[in-house]
């Protein structure tokens, strides 16, 4: 075989090596879905954060804006404080937008779900969300269920008396 | 008595031999990475090299990726639709590939495909001499003959492995959306969702880099070290393609847990 010819065949080798790897880190991979690093930062307190983990998704409307970038604790009103990051094409945000935590699917991770508020100033960089409700805990729901159920069993019973 | 010494003497002869080789192998790898400058000013050796072990390569490769994706996609399917899931088709096809399949079977099939034919080459150039003639022209069989080839080797695994997990991407996006009825759209949005660039990816490419360089130094070895005679390359060959895929094997175990195993 001619030289040029084999440097032509390890050229689109290596083009078609290169081009795979760029097919699985841009089609394959989360880097598409949303611009990382460019974006600012809000904050929101909750009580419960459940299962919610670093770089989960916020969305809003089902569209995601930004991921969760840190999670800590309060240790004086003994709250959870989430750090989000919001990417920077999003900068219309209300600054009473109501923020809870759901449940992708019965099986699925938590992500940060954010509500529109009706106010004329926006969210900034820094800024705090004041309206969040907590995630929602299954042995809490549960516990709640049974307590329902308890309750009406015995009213019952009270009325034949 | 005697028998027990015999015994303990062949037992320690085991010993000695598997930890020359081991030496002897050691030697070899520093001086193919000592070879690297002389093949910076050569760069065509590698080029030569490049073909016959990835461009060679490729087709068998881009198959058979392309089938594992798809028996992914079916064998997937059917599980994934008894819990209703069949969304998550994409990610499972996807994660499998990318974390352990693409980099472990590249690694096996390169080992089959290429490392024995290095194994075969360099031991016949050994068993005919070449490699000593090499010598006697004051060309250093090393740098000229070992190191492109362990250099070729290293560098095309991670771009084959890259070329087995796309193409098996596309091979279970045919069978799942294509054939099963996966919707288009839930198939990349999930997939994209939770495959993630640095533990998914970028770990893959670390894991074949890895066997890629493993594979390599194995088969060169394997070759270079072997009897000279068509018996000993026989043999070398064979050792060759075992000793890669038990060390992918249990490299990728040792990977995994590293890498994923928090």
């Amino acid at each position: 075989m001619s030289t040029r010819g084999m440097e032509i065949l390890v050229g689109a080798f290596m083009a078609a090596g290169f081009l795979a790897l760029f097919f699985l880190a841009m089609q394959v991979s989360n880097l598409g879905a949303v611009a990382v690093g460019d974006g600012y930062q809000i904050k929101a307190r909750f009580q419960n954060v459940g299962g919610l983990k670093v770089r989960a998704p916020v969305s809003m409307g089902g569209v995601p804006l930004g991921k969760v970038i840190g999670i800590h604790f309060d240790p004086q009103t003994f709250d959870a404080i989430v750090t989000m990051e919001i990417d920077r094409t999003f900068d219309k945000i209300p600054d009473d937008t109501y923020a809870k935590i759901y449940t992708a699917g019965l099986l699925g991770e938590q992500y940060v779900g954010l509500e529109p508020g009706g106010s004329d100033r926006n969210l900034e960089a820094g800024s705090e969300i004041r309206l969040t409700q907590s995630a929602l805990v299954l042995e809490e729901i549960v516990g709640q269920f049974l307590f329902s159920k308890a309750q009406e069993g015995s009213k019952p019973q009270e009325g034949t008396k | 008595m005697s028998t027990v010494l015999d015994w303990l003497a062949a037992l320690g002869r085991a010993g000695l031999d598997a930890l020359a080789r081991l030496g002897r192998g050691h030697v070899l790898l520093l001086g193919m990475l000592a070879g690297l400058g002389p093949l910076a000013r050569r760069p065509r050796l590698l080029l030569v090299q490049l073909y016959s072990v990835g461009v060679l390569s490729m087709l068998i490769i881009a198959v058979s990726g392309i089938f594992v994706g798809m028996v992914l996609g079916l064998q997937g399917h059917y599980i994934l639709s008894r819990f209703g899931a069949e969304a998550t088709l994409g990610v499972m096809v996807a994660a499998s590939l990318v974390r352990e399949l693409g980099p472990v079977v590249t690694a096996l099939l390169f080992a089959g495909r290429a490392g024995s034919a290095l194994t075969a080459e360099i031991g016949l150039m050994k068993a005919t001499e070449q490699l000593s003639g090499l010598e006697m022209m004051a060309v250093n069989p090393v740098y000229r003959v070992l190191t492109p080839r362990f250099i070729a080797g290293f560098l095309s695994m991670p771009l084959l492995a890259a070329m087995f997990s796309a193409l098996g991407v596309y091979g279970g996006w045919f069978v799942g959306v294509g054939l099963l009825g996966v919707d288009d759209g839930t198939y990349w949005s999930q997939m994209q969702a939770k495959i993630d660039l640095e533990e998914d990816i970028y770990n893959g490419v670390i894991k074949s880099l890895v066997f890629g360089f493993v594979c390599s130094w194995i088969a060169i070895f394997q070759g270079y070290d072997c009897m000279p005679t068509s018996e000993g390359v026989s043999r070398a060959t064979t050792k060759t393609v075992v000793h890669s895929a038990l060390a992918v094997l249990g490299l990728d175990f040792v990977l995994t847990a590293l890498m994923f195993g928090n």
